[in-house]
């Protein structure tokens, strides 16, 4: 099984990522950035990241966050996250990024701060 | 108390990474630490032995990473050795300046300094950078 699993789906000009597994080096910050690069190459620049079901993240894939958030914001698109869980929340507070990303708890809040 | 001691040389690739934390954390469960404790040992390990694999001995498949794991009166004693160029760890940026926030890397350091209790680099007499980190019981 792949370390992470990304599914999208669509709201609108919303892309929605359901991640589920890990986020590390190597397969799964690979996983996360090959699906960012193909969404912005197919002009989809409204990007909510879910990561509800992300159970694990390392500083690779804490850079992977924030270089997917750069590269989103070069084409001049945005980039949310959405369901931290306790510990990626926690990790955020300590590398100081919680105050970069836009967090959400709600899908709905979410989607209706992209308006 | 169940003292103990182990000792794991893996090939520097990537894989090497999950399996010196499954060791790692396998021998702290043994040691009966906490699941809080289990986690931030996995931490520490993943981002430590990244860095010798990756920094320290630049994936090259022919170096070795040596880790010994160590169960004492005082907690779990972790050291890792690479056979790289070392480096001097008071030059790493701050990942937290804000003129560093965004930048892809540079990491590592803090969660290992923030989920141990205790972490020195040092350089080894002959070659190689070692680092020792503690977790308290």
């Amino acid at each position: 099984m792949a370390e992470l699993n990304i599914s999208e789906r669509q709201a609108g000009d919303v892309t929605i990522l359901d991640m589920d597994g890990k986020v590390t080096i190597g397969e799964g910050s690979i996983a996360l950035r090959t699906t960012i690069r193909r969404l912005l190459g197919e002009g989809k620049k409204k990007i909510l990241l879910n990561l509800g079901s992300v159970g694990y993240i390392d500083s690779s894939g804490i850079g992977e966050l924030v270089s997917s958030f750069t590269a989103v914001n070069k084409e001049n698109g945005t980039l949310k996250l959405l369901n931290l869980t306790q510990k990626i929340q926690d990790l955020l507070a300590i590398t100081k990024l919680l105050t970069v990303f836009d967090v959400f708890d709600s899908e709905s809040d979410a989607l209706s701060s992209f308006e | 108390m169940n003292k103990e001691k182990i000792e794991i040389n893996l090939p520097s690739r990537l894989e090497s990474i999950d399996k010196a934390v499954v060791e790692a954390t396998d021998f702290a469960s043994r040691a009966g630490f906490s699941e809080e404790a289990l986690y931030a040992v996995d931490m520490a390990m993943r981002e430590s032995v990244a860095n010798a694999v990756k920094h320290g001995n630049k994936l090259d498949e022919t170096k070795q990473v040596e880790i010994t794991l160590k169960n004492s009166s005082e907690g779990l004693e972790i050291i890792i050795r690479d056979f790289g160029a070392g480096f001097a760890v008071e030059e790493v940026p701050d990942p937290t300046n804000p003129e560093n926030l965004m930048r892809a890397d540079g990491r590592g350091i803090l969660f290992m300094k923030t989920f141990m209790d205790e972490v020195e680099w040092s350089n080894h007499a002959r070659g190689g950078m070692i680092v020792k980190m503690l977790k308290k019981r």
